[in-house]
């Protein structure tokens, strides 16, 4: 028993750094796709509540394709097929030599991608939810478009979209399990090069689990934390309790 | 030609025609991956919610511990430490009986995807029971029902009614992350696809899965939409 919980230690044939190594990686990548796909996300729900009639069919099309393929299936297609398109640009230009997708950026751009089509959705509710008065009060006030949206929509849609982005963060972190079968290095790739080294696989996807249940645990926590603070100014209405 | 070549041949693919029987054989395992896991699944998650919410106190506290568990790890390393973890343990499943059901891929896949979703679906129904006002609980008490006939005659169809949208959502989630049964030797829609790739490095092949998860994906939700509005035909305001 304690020979195999040495496997998960960090001496000599044990896997800890390993594993930490992973769980670095895989909480890097969620940190890196969290702001591309959330502002695709939103940039998706401008569209989407847009007056051209072109933008909200494109809008609206992108959500639906994305939120209906499998996370897997689209990990698969930008990593192959950006891949292929680059290597067709690379040898175009005459640039000698291979070009190869870091896997990295493909996961990254695939996770973002989803993402951006779950977290538009969360947008639009919470664009919904701001009242037109706002945006009139603030014309009235002699603020631009732009200024209106920074200064008074933002800081109000934050604070109403938080739960529902905070769900997404959720379902990213566990998202990122995936990335491992594009050979990024993260908890179950390690895991698994680990369980194939070691033939102790109730182990290591036992400590895998673990880890994740420990950054869920973390995230939901700051995640209370979050809204408590947001909700802070409307306490009056039950808001600091949510 | 089969029926499951015409698709690839219409649209002209050939990778597509020659993967089409295998494709579509896999859609099947998919489908009764999903079917069979979201039914049952169901069937553990109103009995998880119903004593997650009245049960003794053990009882909630495990059901927490449960759905937390489920809820804060991927689905995919959950597949890998039922079907590889578990698998370790081959002389204990033999003594009992129980090899057969560990040894196969769809088994691990079925008992995975069930537990995750019942984890999912209870949380689920606790949420539409408690949004439920407690004095229809109360009301029903007062005109002298059961405990248990109130949950099931006055609590539980009106819950059922706000559980049906995220139900649907969940069903449909299931349906895209069943594609990880791929990476456990399945061969569903996803692990069909794969193979016709590897051996054809068509990655068109991968856009017609897609496609197929699309429409599949597409048509529950608009059967469920219908579903819902049929339901709610009695309430005000719809």
């Amino acid at each position: 028993m304690i020979e195999k919980l040495a496997l998960l230690g960090f001496g000599d044939g044990g896997w800890g750094l390993a594993l930490l190594q992973g769980a670095g990686i895989t909480i890097s990548i969620a940190l890196a796709t969290l702001p591309f796909g959330l502002a695709l996300g939103l940039i998706v729900a401008l569209g989407k509540r847009s007056d051209n009639v072109v933008l909200r069919w494109l809008a609206t099309g992108y959500t639906t394709v994305f939120r209906g393929v499998p996370e897997l299936l689209t990990l698969y297609i930008i990593y192959f097929g950006v891949q292929i398109l680059l290597q067709r640009l690379w040898e175009w230009i005459g640039l000698p030599g291979n070009f190869s997708m870091p896997p990295f950026v493909a996961g990254m751009v695939a996770l973002g991608v989803v993402l951006s089509a779950f977290s538009s959705e969360v947008w639009v509710g919470a664009l919904n939810a701001i009242q037109k008065g706002q945006r009139e009060a603030a014309a009235a006030l002699g603020l631009s478009k732009g200024q209106a949206f920074r200064l008074v929509v933002m800081p109000q849609l934050v604070r109403v979209a938080l739960p529902g982005l905070g769900n997404n963060w959720m379902v990213l972190l566990k998202e990122t399990s995936l990335v491992s079968v594009i050979t990024l290095p993260d908890i179950m790739f390690i895991t698994t090069r680990a369980n194939a080294a070691t033939k102790e696989p109730f182990l290591f996807f036992g400590a895998a689990m673990l880890i994740y249940l420990f950054f869920s645990l973390v995230s939901a926590w700051g995640l209370g934390g979050l809204e408590a603070r947001t909700n802070r100014g409307y306490a009056a209405f039950g808001g600091a309790t949510r | 030609m089969s029926w499951c070549e015409y698709p690839g041949y219409a649209v002209g693919s050939e990778v597509f025609q020659n993967y089409g029987c295998r494709m579509f054989s896999g859609l099947w395992v998919t489908f009764e991956l999903v079917a069979i896991s979201v039914t049952l699944g169901f069937g553990l998650a109103v009995g998880l919610a119903v004593a997650r919410l009245y049960g003794p106190r053990w009882a909630q506290a495990m059901i927490n511990g449960y759905t937390t568990f489920f809820r804060g790890t991927p689905l995919l390393c959950q597949l890998f430490l039922v079907y590889y973890g578990l698998g370790q343990f081959r002389l204990f499943w033999t003594d009992v009986g129980l090899w057969w059901f560990f040894r196969e891929p769809f088994y691990c896949a079925l008992l995975t995807f069930t537990v995750n979703t019942a984890a999912y679906q209870a949380e689920i129904l606790r949420g539409a029971i408690q949004s439920i006002p407690r004095g229809q609980f109360e009301g029903a008490l007062a005109l002298g029902l059961h405990r248990w006939a109130s949950l099931r005659r006055v609590i539980m169809p009106q819950a059922m009614i706000l559980a049906l949208r995220p139900l649907g959502n969940e069903l449909i989630v299931m349906i895209k992350s069943s594609a990880v049964a791929s990476l456990v030797t399945l061969f569903d829609l996803m692990g069909a696809t794969r193979l016709a790739f590897a051996r054809s490095f068509d990655l068109t092949i991968y856009l017609y899965a897609a496609l197929i998860y699309l429409v599949l994906v597409e048509i529950i939700r608009r059967v469920w939409d219908r579903l819902e509005l049929r339901l709610t035909r009695h309430m005000a305001l719809r």
